[in-house]
Formats: structure tokens, sequence, C-alpha cells
């Protein structure tokens, strides 16, 4: 039982980073209907950020207080990994719009293979290891087991991520919701000529949406590499392949099944690795994906889709 | 909730809609000269560039400026801010030439002036890094690769004027022509390497090996995304399947060699085709390409941790190289140079190993053509064409796509089954999801459904990685630490993005339709909506 507790929570946990690396998946794909690739690729730039942010402002500037070094760390790594968010469209994406299906999913190939060798260049290929940073945490329960006593942990890094993605899911939504760029996406989503005809800037429009999907993957690199310790250029693959299957499960472009579909994904893939193999737990994953597509293919939370001729 | 703006709308237009279409969708983005402005020529070209600078300054300044390093103790910052400075001019000075000469062009006199310029920040840069000793030397070099840099965009410039002014005019036959050149040039090509590079004529050999593998491998893909429409990211699987089988049948199972077991590994990876297809067949374009993608990484992690039965990480050695006849490629008795009288040499082997994969491709393209004009082909054409379409006139579209996917994985199945012997030795790390972008790449920037645009990107991506390893000069340039071929794979993604955003048809876009109603007429790719694939 408190085996299962705690794996809930390891769960719960990964399952937020992937879910907000989904939203990124899911956004993009609602408005311009094509999938971003490269989009766990800007992730991993993103902890690559956040690991230099932290570095610079722990060793060079000597900053020791860290909750004002991580929200700096936060918003630093949030603003750059959208510049690079923004460059990825303008350069890969942008110039296509228009052509054949499958030119952009091409060059989002080419862009991931771009940023992961791009960052193996320029900051090496070895693994970067973090100490620990955050540690300490809250015992909820005691008990026994065959092995030996058996304790579950809610560590303060879990609160932190679980926490933050649920405020960040809040405002995301609000943003949709309530405010008149939120209006300008959904229009877009629907009908971008005829947004476009009652004065939406649909170029622009789609550019913010690559900005907030990448601020988004941004907190989560930042997560990642706090909770793991590790990053090196080889991390955005798998944990975009998992975000874009959390995508699928929840429905994609929706952003709540976004943040279902990341859930249900971490804790799937905790549970697997908990009770079954550690080793096949991207087999876990990867056959999840097949079977919804093939299944359910508009997800636990989309609307179906229509064919047109 | 997908945009529907941009599929099926394409389908009823008439011919060459499609191309309009693009032009009109690309035509917000083209610079245009603003009438009545009377600011400076070159005022809105410098302001281009200076964004374009600033932007590399914010996106290289955690990449290039800064470098996390393992230190003892932990991580460690060192900084280089030289190399970020030297890559905001670089993009400064770059975007400014591309817009004063392709995108806006302008006067001569401007031209010359922002090519000096350029010259001299470049001889700026290499003087302030010299020791004071090669200030001279310095001097000569920055100028010398300032005015190659012009030079090549000028060129670029010239050609592409000129490429606008030919473009009407086509040679009739060329494709016809090149392709046999080509041919017979392939045939004769192990022996003009021995004759011509008699030092370096294995490493030649070996090259154009890889060359052919990669191009039997794009042709066998063909087949599935190119003429079928069927977006798929997961080739490697077969190629896995058919090295695997080789390996696993030769290893435990002694009589079985490389020519028993190729046709057993073609079938089983059409077996394996069949299987992964039947599921995906209602999905559409990029889910399907998902999936795929999936089954490939499934494949391989199974691959990974089946240690009992794959070895793992370990792979398979030992596996039996090829024979002609039962004649082996082995110095002494019995051996292929004893057998005819000749004395031994280790090139023999290569230059037979190099016909086995030049006939097997041979036969993929031959098959592929032939299939093309059969029901079934014409079939897979209609299929990327449209669809709906299809099922209305009664194609069956479930045998369709399954014959489709099951012959393209037959043929990757062979390839993979002549890799395992020609390495003598797999692991999974051979079957990685980069290798199945490699030959989608090859596949989609030849132009999709071109037989012949296949051989022209192995060639140029293939080829032009390996040329890489052969670039000691840079050394001299960049300083000894250089190493070109880290930047192979840097490349290769740049040239994916570059062309296709450049040609999105790919390089060889033109096709000539199987189906003949009464005079055979080549239809501009640019004038299909393909590879819809839904």
């Amino acid at each position: 039982m408190e085996y299962l507790i705690q794996q809930l929570i390891n769960g719960l946990t990964l399952g937020s980073i992937y879910g907000l690396i989904a939203i990124g998946y899911t956004m993009v794909y609602g408005i311009i209907g094509m999938i971003n690739f490269a989009h766990g690729d800007v992730f991993m730039v993103g902890s690559f950020i956040a690991l230099a942010v932290f570095l610079i402002l722990t060793t060079v500037f000597g900053f020791t207080f860290l909750p004002i070094v991580l929200l700096l760390v936060l918003v630093v790594s949030m603003i750059f990994t959208s510049a690079w968010g923004w460059t990825v469209e303008r350069l890969a994406y942008r110039p296509l719009r228009g052509s054949f299906r499958l030119a952009p999913l091409i060059t989002a190939i080419g862009m991931s293979i771009v940023l992961q060798n791009f960052v193996q260049i320029t900051q090496g290929a070895r693994v970067k290891p973090l100490p620990p940073q955050i540690s300490g945490g809250v015992q909820l329960m005691e008990g026994s087991t065959v092995t030996g006593a058996i304790s579950v942990q809610l560590s303060y890094m879990q609160m932190i991520i679980i926490g933050l993605t649920f405020v960040l899911m809040v405002g995301f939504s609000l943003l949709i919701a309530k405010t008149p760029l939120g209006r300008a996406q959904r229009s877009c989503e629907q009908d971008q000529k005829m947004a476009a005809l009652l004065g939406v800037n649909v170029d622009r429009t789609i550019s913010l949406t690559f900005v907030m999907g990448a601020a988004l993957a941004a907190v989560a690199g930042m997560m990642f590499l706090l909770l793991y310790g590790v990053v090196d250029f080889y991390i955005g693959f798998l944990a975009g392949v998992k975000a874009f299957t959390a995508a699928v499960l929840g429905g994609i472009g929706s952003l709540p099944g976004a943040m279902l579909g990341g859930l249900l994904i971490g804790l799937i893939e905790t549970f697997w690795s908990g009770y079954f193999s550690v080793e096949y737990k991207d087999v876990a994953a990867f056959s999840i994906l097949a079977i919804v597509l093939i299944f359910m293919p508009s997800g636990l939370l989309g609307k179906p889709e229509v064919e047109k001729v | 909730m997908t945009s529907t703006d941009n599929q099926p709308a394409n389908l009823n237009r008439p011919e060459g809609a499609q191309v309009k279409r693009e032009e009109r969708l690309a035509a917000p983005n083209r610079p245009t000269g603003r009438p009545g402005s009377s600011a400076h020529p070159l005022a809105a070209a410098l302001k281009d560039s200076v964004i374009a600078a600033l932007l590399v300054a914010v996106l290289g300044f955690f990449f290039f400026a800064i470098r996390t390093e393992i230190a003892p103790g932990g991580l460690d910052v060192t900084t280089r801010w030289m190399l970020w400075i030297v890559s905001i001019l670089v993009v400064f000075f770059g975007r400014l030439l591309i817009q004063v000469f392709i995108l806006d062009e302008q006067s001569r006199g401007l031209k010359i002036a922002v090519s000096a310029a350029l010259v001299a920040a470049l001889t700026a840069i290499f003087v302030i890094n010299s020791s004071p000793g090669d200030r001279i030397g310095s001097v000569i070099f920055g100028v010398l690769i300032g005015l190659a840099a012009v030079g090549l965009v000028a060129a670029f410039a010239h050609f592409r004027g000129n490429e606008k002014a030919a473009s009407s005019i086509a040679v009739p036959g060329l494709g016809k022509w090149l392709g046999r050149a080509l041919f017979v040039f392939a045939l004769v090509l192990p022996f003009f390497f021995t004759y011509f590079f008699p030092a370096r004529d294995r490493q030649f050999i070996d090259l154009a090996i890889l060359i052919m593998t990669y191009i039997m491998l794009g042709w066998g893909l063909n087949i599935v995304v190119g003429l079928a429409g069927l977006l798929d990211l997961g080739y490697v699987a077969f190629y896995a399947v058919g090295a695997y089988s080789f390996a696993l049948l030769s290893t435990h199972y002694e009589f079985i060699g490389f020519w028993v077991a190729l046709p057993l590994a073609g079938i089983l990876a059409a077996f394996w085709g069949v299987i992964l297809g039947f599921p995906v067949l209602r999905l559409r374009g990029d889910y399907l390409a998902i999936v795929t993608l999936a089954f490939g990484e499934i494949i391989r992690v199974v691959l990974l941790n089946w240690y009992q039965f794959t070895g793992g990480p370990d792979g398979i050695s030992g596996i039996p190289k090829p024979t002609l006849f039962g004649l082996e490629f082995k110095r002494g008795e019995g051996g292929f140079a004893d057998f005819f009288g000749m004395d031994y040499d280790s090139i023999q082997r290569f230059i037979f190993l190099y016909y086995i994969i030049f006939v097997l491709a041979i036969l993929t393209n031959i098959i592929t053509m032939r299939l093309r004009k059969m029901p079934i082909g014409r079939a897979w054409e209609a299929l990327r064409e449209d669809e709906i379409a299809c099922r209305s006139l009664g194609i069956n579209t479930t045998n369709t796509k399954l014959t489709a996917f099951a012959t393209g994985a037959m043929f990757g199945g062979f390839a993979g089954s002549f890799f395992a012997t020609r390495q003598g030795f797999i692991s999974p790390e051979s079957f990685t999801f980069l290798e199945s972008a490699i030959i989608l790449a090859i596949v989609v920037l030849g132009g999709l459904g071109s037989q012949i645009g296949v051989v022209i990107a192995s060639v140029a991506m293939i080829g032009g990685i390996e040329l890489l390893r052969n670039l000691d000069f840079l050394q001299a340039v960049f300083g000894t630490g250089f190493d070109p071929t880290q930047y192979r794979m840097l490349i290769f993604g740049l040239a994916m993005v570059l062309i296709m955003v450049w040609k999105p048809r790919g390089l060889v876009s033109s096709r000539e339709p199987s189906a003949v109603y009464k005079e055979k007429k080549t239809i501009g790719a640019d004038m299909v909506a393909q590879g819809e694939g839904h």
C-alpha cells in the first residue's frame, strides 16, 4: 500500500513534466495541424539554459538564497527558450505554410537533428550532473513490508513541481479563455483565412503559440534538471515522444487533455517500472501511443475528426 | 480540431492551382521595395541584419558565450566571448550580403561597399586573434576568406537569376540519359577506382558500398512514401529485422549462409511489414508517421533488452561473409583467388560486396518500375493522390496499403541482411531513429516518387558527409583541435531544413505518370498535392 502511494506521487511528478511539454505539442497541433517534432529538443535546450543560468548565479555572482535563484532561473530560461521556439518556427515552419502536409514535418525532424547536434557541439556530449539542490520532504506514512520498513515521502522538490504545474495550468487556461491573444488563437484554430479577414494577425498568433509552448517547455526543462540532476543533449527525443503520446492520449488540441494525458503517461510509466520491468518502460509508453492512435484517435477529451472531401 | 484549411481543398482544383496558391501564400514574406519611401536603400537591409544579429546574440548567449564544464567537485562555467562575438558578426554580415545581393537587389556601388565592409571586418577579427608575429598572414587570410564569402553569395545570386530564365527550357529525356550514364558508371565503378586511385581504392569502394546501401534503402522506402504516400518514420525497423534474422539464423545454424538467408530475411521483414502495417491502416498522414516511429523504437528497445535472444547491447558478432557459389574470399587453398589462379588481394572481397549490393539495388529499382506499371502500382499512386476517390472507385485500400508496406519492408530486409554480412557485427546501435530520418531525408530531398532523385540525394548526402572526413585543411583555419566530422549531423540537419524550405518538392521535382491515356507528358510534381496520405 505504501509502495503504491509512493509510486503514485512519483508518477504525478513525472506526469507534470510530461504534461507541460505536451501542452506545447497540443497548442501547435491545434492551431496549424502539424506535429512540432522539434519541441522535445526545445525542452532540452530549456534545461541546458536553466543549468547555465543556475551555475552563473551561484558560482559567478555567488547568490545563495535558493528561492530567489530558482525564480531567476525560471524567468531567464523561459525568456531565452522562447526565443529559440520563435526562431524554430520562423526558420523551419513559416516558409512552408501552405505547402503540402508532410513538408513541415520533415523540416521539424531536420530542426530536431540540428538542435541536438548544436547543443552537443557547443556544450559537449557528456552528461552534466547537478547535485540535488532541494533536499528533504515530508513523511506521509510509514509501514513495513517483508523486506523492511518503507515510508512514503513527498519531497519538497515534488511539491514544487506539482504546485508550479498546477499554477501554470490555471494561468494558461485563463490566458486562452479570457485574453485577446487567447481569442485570436482560438479563432486561428478554427479558420485561419476567416481570422485573417477579421483582422487577426495570423502569423503573429502562430509565432506566439510557439513562444508559449517553448516557455512551458523551459519550465519543464528546469524541473527535469532539478528532479533528476542530469542533462545531456539527447533527453529531448524520449521526453518529446512521451509528451506527444500524452497529448494524443488526452485528445490533441485540448489543453486540459494534454495535462490529463501527461499525468496518465507519468503514472503508467512509473507503475510499469515499479511493478514490471524498468527496461521495457519505454515500450509501454510507445505501445500506449500506438494503441490510442489506432483505437481512439481523438483521445480522451478531444473532439472526433470529420473527414471531408 | 485540425486545420482543414490546407488539405482537401486542393483536390478539386485545376492543374497548377496548387502552385499559384503556394505563390500567393509566399507573397507576404517577400520583401518588397516600398515605393515612395525616401529612406536610404540600405536602411531596410541594415535594420534586418541588425535584428538577425541581435537574435543570434540572444540565442547564442548560453551556448556560444557560456559553456558548462564538468570540473572536479561539480560543474564549472567557462566563457568564450570571442566565439559569441564572431558568431554575431558572421550572421550580421551574412544576412546583409544576402539582403543586398539576393533578396532586395541593390546597386553595384552598394554591393561593393557592403563587400568591402565585410572583408575589412573579417580581417580585423583575424588580426585581433593572431599573435603579433603573423599579422601579415592573418591580413591576407582575412581578405581571402572575405572575398570567398562574397564570391559565393554573388555566384549564387547570379545562378539564381539564370535559373529563373532557363527553367522554362526543359531538356527532354535528360533524366533518362543521366540515369543511363550513372548506371554505366556504377557498373564499372570498382575497376575505375582500382585503376585510377590504386592507393585509396579500398576506401572509395567502401564508400560506394555505403552509398549503394542507402540508395537501395531509399528506393525501398520510396515505395511506401513516394508511391503510396504513407509516411513511415520507422523504416529502420525492417532494416533491423533483416539484419537480425540473417545474423541469428547464420549463428545458430551452420549451414545457412548469406544466399539462403537473404530471401528468408526479405520474407521475414515483409511479414513484419504486414504485422506492423495492419493496425495503422486507418491512420492519417502524420499520425501514421508517429505510430511507425513508435513501432521502430519498440523493436529497437526489444532488441536491446532481450539479452538471451539478441545479445542485447553486445550485439551479434561473427556473422559469415558471403561466398561466390561456395568460394570464400580468403587467402590460400580453396579461396576465390586460388580457384581462378589470381593473386590474393583483400580488395577482391570489397568488389564482390559492391556488386552484391549493386545487383540488389538495381533489382529493387527494376521491380519498383515494373510494379508501377501494374495495377497494384497504379493503385499505390492513386492512393497517394486521393484516398477517398480510390475507395469510391472500388480499390481495396487495405490491400493496397499492406502490399506497399510489405514490399518496402522486404527491400529493407534485403538491405539489412547485406548490412549484417558486410559489417560482420550488428548491434541495436545501428538501428536508431536517426537512421530512419536519414533514409527519409534521402527520399524526400530527392523528390518523393523520383527514382533518380534518390540516387542524387544519397550521393550528395552520404558522400558529402564522408567528404567532411577529408577536409584536413580546415584544421589550419580553425586550429588543430578542429574536427570536421563532429559537424556532420549538424550539417545534415541544416541541409534537410534548407533544401526543404528552398525546394519543398525535392531536388528532382518532376515525375512521370505511370498510367498513360494517350500520350505521355511530364507533370511537374508541384502540380499535384502529394503525400497527403490520409
